[in-house]
């Protein structure tokens, strides 16, 4: 049995996406090519990108408009107000300042994080699954060790023992990055076993090609929707896990993160003072911001996961059918004959 | 049985792995556990004679004189007899009576929580995955902003308001301090008062990737040909669901279960730290912020040991309730 099958090929799922189609009522051509690897847009995907797009931009260029985040001024714990949109800490400092370089801050060390975690994923992951042998076995034993070893714990352990002056903005990346790859890594693994073995690959070493080529040409390609999926977990989970580190006092010490934000709001009583303005913005940007890059994660999976796809397409059929049925009911063409329509929509699963 | 030996035989490496690490971090980083306890010392206007210093290395179990072979060897003896030094911070009790102190607490607390949230998200996600694309369904993607918030954030949410501008539970800590812990009425009551705040940031936070994984594998199981099948023979639907599609989408959720565990946790520690709660977390914090480093250690060690305990028998346990995981390896 042959395995050629390029990403870019139209499977039965698309085939039968453009057969679905109300030819010429849309006028849409069929997707094709590399476009059919981005994600259709959904209203899901759009509040994903308008989430991820506004706090970048926010963290980005709001430190050019707001004042000093640092200065310290005789209106301590202020409310919202026009002079303080986001009110003030307990010694004055301009909350909405802070939220802007924070919001920076975080950004960097969780984009710094993510592209070292799937570098180091992609390394052990697909390096070891193609060269085989001992050298997978011990690749894929590190993983798995890394895999059971909690995360959290072996980070403030490590933080712990490195002294606060020395605990820059890098250690703190090396280290979410050490452990926050193994998950990944094994995914790789699977994925690239399975395509390791494809014709065109067999094909390209026969022809002398050499390794790092025939891994960077032939097999990354088949893999990109998966590491650009993991990536974006891995920024999520560098941004809460800086932000956990920080809250408790581990965080960089040269940094302004969220992190830091929040363990000044904690140590300043903000909650026992009821300053909501100062703990409640800080988190909120972190759970936006994770919910964004999960809603453009969700559909990227949509767009790579086959049985998700069919899934998309059923859901499109049932709308269909649920329009024709309201247009049936408009003309009057017999209420009574509807929920038959409907049932044979909504009772057949997907396949 | 191959497959058994098998992950008892990883289990004993990733044991052997965390063992070393534990060992190799002090070493390898820059800070010197006994240096900063003598910086402290000085500020605050103790003297610091060679004597000290040779006092603190001993305390620390650093005896740093051997090769590093050899104190690898001692490390390991000491540890196969429980050892695990003397805690600083509580001093003169011992590291591991100061873990067996607070295990308690961390266990039922995290142990309760975690059952729930996945029991909970499996069964919620069985009834959304059951019916893809309806209005449920599209309720999913707003699961994710849970998955997304921070644990200690929502802990400090939740505070705020069930705690403190509606005062329904205690801010924080692990029961009434003005009772004695004991196995009475009263104090189990107070307990389970004041754990209701931590059980549910972490109920909240972790439901909705049980949720998402168990939605995704029903969706996957509904196209199966035994699905289809169960459906020609004229199965009722809710037979269908529960007997052919939520148990097989189930099983991914059972593997999962142990890695979660690290996870889960993970989050708690930081949890445990907003609610003062007296668990082996805020113990873990605890010893950062007094430089105590073999409670640090001891900590790490334990809660890694619980997680591959945890680990090793959800996968022995999987091994015998899907026998593919065995037919594979």
């Amino acid at each position: 049995m042959t395995n050629l099958t390029p990403a870019s090929a139209p499977t039965v799922a698309d085939a039968a996406d453009t057969l679905i189609q109300p030819t010429g009522s849309t006028g849409r051509p069929a997707r094709s090519g590399w476009r059919m690897l981005l994600p259709s847009m959904t209203p899901w995907l759009a509040i994903g990108l308008t989430l991820v797009v506004g706090i970048t931009l926010f963290g980005i260029l709001a430190v050019y408009v707001v004042g000093d985040p640092k200065q310290i001024r005789d209106q301590g714990l202020t409310p919202p107000s026009a002079q303080f949109l986001l009110g003030t800490t307990q010694t004055g400092q301009d909350v909405l300042a802070q939220l802007a370089y924070a919001t920076r801050g975080s950004l960097q060390i969780g984009v710094l994080v993510g592209i070292l975690a799937t570098v180091l994923s992609a390394f052990f992951g697909i390096y070891g699954a193609y060269r085989g042998g001992i050298l997978d076995e011990a690749f894929s034993l590190l993983s798995n060790v890394f895999l059971v070893i909690p995360g959290l714990p072996l980070v403030i352990v490590i933080s712990g023992f490195v002294p606060r002056e020395s605990r820059g903005v890098w250690t703190i990346v090396v280290v979410l990055a050490l452990t926050s790859w193994a998950a990944s890594a094994r995914v790789l693994r699977a994925q690239t076993l399975s395509v390791r073995n494809r014709d065109y690959v067999a094909a390209s070493k026969v022809a002398g090609e050499k390794p790092w080529r025939v891994i960077a040409v032939e097999i990354l390609p088949n893999l990109l929707p998966v590491l650009a999926s993991q990536f974006v977990f891995a920024i999520i989970a560098a941004v809460l896990g800086e932000a956990g580190l920080a809250f408790i006092g581990l965080g960089a010490s040269n940094s302004a993160t969220l992190g830091t934000m929040l363990f000044y709001a904690q140590n300043g009583y903000a909650l026992s003072l009821g300053a909501w303005w100062w703990f409640v913005p800080p988190g909120l940007i972190i759970a936006l911001f994770g919910m964004g890059l999960s809603l453009v994660n969700f559909s990227i999976d949509e767009t790579i996961n086959p049985k998700l796809k069919n899934l998309r397409l059923y859901r499109r059929r049932a709308r269909q059918a649920a329009r024709m049925e309201r247009q049936l009911a408009r003309r009057g063409a017999g209420a009574t004959g509807t929920p038959a329509t409907r049932s044979t929509v909504s009772e057949v699963p997907p396949r | 049985m191959s497959y058994f030996l098998r992950k008892l035989g990883f289990y004993v490496v990733a044991l052997w792995a965390a063992l070393t690490l534990n060992f190799a971090i002090p070493r390898l980083l820059p800070g010197n556990p006994v240096d900063i306890l003598l910086a402290k010392l000085q500020q605050r206007g103790g003297s610091v004679s060679p004597e000290t210093r040779k006092a603190y290395t001993l305390l620390l179990g650093g005896d740093d004189t051997g090769s590093l072979w050899s104190q690898y060897l001692n490390y390991l003896k000491n540890l196969a007899h429980g050892d695990l030094g003397v805690s600083v911070s509580y001093y003169p009790a011992k590291v591991s009576d100061v873990i067996l102190g607070s295990l308690p607490w961390t266990l039922v607390l995290v142990g309760v929580a975690t059952v729930l949230a996945a029991l909970l998200g499996v069964l919620l996600g069985a009834i959304v995955g059951w019916r893809p694309g309806t209005w449920l369904d599209s309720l999913v993607p707003a699961t994710t902003l849970l998955a997304a918030i921070p644990y200690f954030w929502l802990a400090l949410i939740l505070t705020y308001l069930l705690a403190r501008v509606l005062g329904w539970l205690p801010l924080q800590g692990g029961y009434d301090v003005a009772l004695t812990p004991g196995w009475n009425t009263e104090f189990i009551l107070s307990a389970v008062r004041y754990a209701i705040l931590p059980a549910l940031t972490i109920v909240l936070a972790s439901i909705g990737g049980w949720l998402l994984g168990m939605r995704n594998m029903m969706v996957s199981t509904l196209s199966e040909d035994y699905v289809l099948t169960a459906e020609a023979k004229g199965l009722s639907p809710s037979k269908i669901r529960r007997s052919y599609a939520a148990r097989n989408a189930a099983l991914p959720s059972v593997a999962g279960f142990a890695i979660s565990l690290g996870f889960v946790v993970s989050g708690s520690v930081i949890t445990e730290q907003v609610f003062s709660y007296p668990g082996i977390g805020g113990r873990l914090l605890g010893a950062v912020t007094n430089n105590d480093y073999a409670l640090m250690q001891g900590v790490f060690l334990f809660i890694t040991l619980a997680v591959l305990g945890a680990n090793l028998i959800v996968d022995l346990l999987y091994g015998l309730i899907d026998p593919r995981t065995r037919a594979r390896h």
